[in-house]
């Protein structure tokens, strides 16, 4: 036992005096005199890649399908059962990794650092929602997204969300894609994928934060329809811009004139107003006459304010950004080590956490790192203002949206806000006219 | 009536406009990153040189057991009789008994190979990547015990969890061709 002691403090002198050469072998390795063959360390091969390509066919397929399925079949149940699938197959089988929204922060980082390439399978997992989004709406949400089809399938007692609080808290997804910009471009961290608050469901296993974060989204996501995908989804944010502009959308009709020009000016809404609670994500707008007589000097001068606020929330918005960048920055990994290390070089902490261990480990000058630390705080101001005057720039251009009026012939579902997930259809009495239709013209055939 | 046609007729073509505008946008950003395509896939690594042992691959993996586990590198180990990876710090006796062991899960195995020398090895089923024999390895012996991100068993999530939580910053793409970061033995 006493020899035992005397060996560690031998070991331990020896160490101080060699602690600079650190990575010298202290026992120099044994020539053997018996037979005796030395291994060789184990190194199992990775998984065959062949999966991912797999994914990206049947993701084109599944879009494609739900494209059909909401456009042409018209059928809530046959969107239902290809939810289901998507939620198997690209949740539980796949295990949600790689998803479209999560491959955001890899294109935003391929475009910012030269030495990053990515992988072909998520530009594709990137690129095909928005194409599909850009022709068809968000058939994607509705259908083929698997963290969507895990906030529908728990949806049972939808209550309506007022439109004032429902713009409000959407600004929170402007918000968390603009951080996810800025992370993937400077700090080359993805947050979309840390913060995934599904992905621990389908794998079985995760952080348990993130899994109590998915069980409350869930837990919401019973009475306030896709709480995810309206507030929070950054990419669901792109998507709403390309589905204003789509060519074809989601009509509640099934007049194929107005879901192939897709535009208001003809719609064969009877108003009945049978569909109008029908969309548990308040997607449904109601139809509207000309601008009254009364409302029109009001509110051509209100548009006018807005018009003019813009700039200044842009501005306000970008000082905002710009003034917060010190507490941004903060949540880089280099910036919080030197600010820690600054403040034990100081003598105002006493110890050393497990980051600033590692720092000193390396034996890098304290400056090259309060260098670099400051270098990254400086590119946080620009990037701050950026997206402080992207949020002005959202909160203008919606009270400039909410000034306009917007004539309506008939109930239609909100181009920007509708998930394509068909709920409405069977409440329309055109639909059920349709639907007979099809099916004397069936009989008929036979 | 007429004027009111050309009006929407000026929206539409805006409209379509703005539709074809977005989809060249698409056409760009994609041939943008076709020139950056790359061949083939990338895997996480962590550089066993950096690693401070702190524990963190044991706890932030995403898999109940995590991916990481201790592994050998036979030909800078000293095969000592007295192994830091192995023993706890006041072992009561110089043998295997699970008392004197320093490895939780007791995933190392220490066999007779000729006096004095004795070689140890990990039994990959029972590691948990705590880093225990890493760090004592590390710190009294020649550190040839190491961390590695075993791909057999890594899911290769797209941002690695415990590289987000790596306090070291030891944790890396690799490619998928060479997905080790072995010790070697060092001549300086």
């Amino acid at each position: 036992m006493m020899r035992f002691g005397y060996i560690i403090i031998g070991i331990s002198f020896f160490l101080c005096l060699c602690s600079v050469v650190s990575a010298v072998e202290r026992f120099p390795p044994p020539q053997f005199e018996s037979d005796y063959q030395q291994p060789l360390t184990t190194t199992p091969a990775p998984c065959q890649s062949i999966y991912e390509y797999i994914d990206a066919v049947v993701l084109l397929a599944a879009l494609s399908l739900s494209s059909y399925l909401v456009l042409k079949k018209r059928s809530r149940r046959a969107i239902f059962i290809l939810m289901v699938f998507s939620l198997l197959y690209f949740g539980f089988w796949r295990k949600g990794c790689v998803c479209p929204i999560g491959a955001t922060g890899n294109i935003i980082l391929s475009i910012f650092d030269r030495d990053y390439a990515v992988p072909a399978v998520i530009v594709v997992f990137f690129l095909l929602p928005l194409v599909f989004t850009l022709f068809f709406g968000r058939t994607f949400c509705a259908a083929v997204c698997p963290q969507g089809a895990i906030q529908d399938f728990v949806l049972l007692q939808p209550v309506s969300v007022p439109d004032w609080l429902e713009s409000g808290l959407r600004l929170f997804a402007y918000v968390y894609l603009g951080l996810a910009i800025l992370f993937a471009a400077i700090g080359k961290a993805f947050i979309i994928c840390r913060y995934d608050p599904f992905v621990s469901f389908f794998r079985l296993s995760g952080n348990f934060n993130i899994l109590v974060l998915g069980a409350c989204f869930l837990v919401v996501g019973v009475f306030i329809g896709r709480p995810y995908c309206r507030f929070v989804c950054p990419y669901g944010v792109i998507l709403r811009q390309l589905s204003r502009i789509s060519k074809w959308r989601v009509t509640i009709t099934p007049d194929p004139a107005t879901a192939r020009r897709a535009s208001a000016e003809t719609s064969d809404c009877v108003k009945c107003q049978l569909c109008e609670d029908s969309c548990p994500f308040g997607a449904i707008r109601e139809p509207t006459a000309n601008w009254p007589i009364y409302e029109y000097g009001k509110g051509k001068k209100r548009l006018a304010f807005f018009i003019i606020l813009l700039p200044i929330f842009v501005f306000s918005g970008g000082w905002l950004g710009f003034s917060l960048k010190t507490a941004v920055s903060r949540m880089h990994d280099t910036v919080r080590l030197a600010e820690r290390v600054y403040l034990e070089q100081t003598g105002q902490v006493k110890g050393t956490t497990d980051a600033s261990l590692a720092f000193r480990a390396t034996g890098k000058e304290v400056k090259a790192l309060y260098d670099e630390a400051s270098d990254i705080r400086a590119k946080f101001g620009p990037a701050g203002s950026l997206l402080g005057g992207f949020v002005g720039l959202v909160i203008g251009l919606k009270l400039i949206g909410v000034s306009i009026w917007r004539q309506r012939t008939g109930y239609e579902p909100d181009r920007a806000s509708c998930l394509a997930c068909g709920r409405c259809f069977q409440y329309c009495p055109r639909e059920h006219v349709r639907l007979k239709n099809a099916r004397e013209a069936m009989s008929k055939s036979q | 009536m007429a004027e009111n046609n050309k009006g929407i007729a000026r929206r539409r073509f805006l409209k379509d406009s703005l539709w074809a505008a977005c989809l060249a946008f698409l056409g760009g950003i994609t041939g943008f990153l076709v020139g950056r395509f790359r061949k083939t896939d990338t895997v996480w690594q962590l550089d066993p040189y950096k690693c401070i042992a702190c524990g963190n691959c044991a706890t932030y993996c995403v898999l109940e057991k995590s991916a990481v586990t201790a592994v050998h590198a036979y030909a800078v180990c000293g095969y000592c009789r007295i192994c830091f990876g192995f023993f706890g710090p006041e072992p009561f006796d110089i043998n295997e008994g699970a008392e004197n062991q320093l490895c939780p899960t007791g995933a190392i195995k220490r066999t007779f190979v000729e006096d004095p020398y004795y070689e140890y090895t990990i039994d990959e089923s029972l590691c948990i990547g705590c880093g225990k024999c890493v760090k004592g390895c590390n710190t009294f012996g020649n550190g040839s015990l190491f961390l590695q991100v075993r791909h057999d068993r890594c899911v290769n999530c797209n941002e690695c969890s415990i590289a987000a939580a790596c306090p070291s910053g030891a944790y890396k793409r690799v490619p998928v061709e060479a997905p080790y970061i072995l010790k070697k033995v060092d001549h300086a």
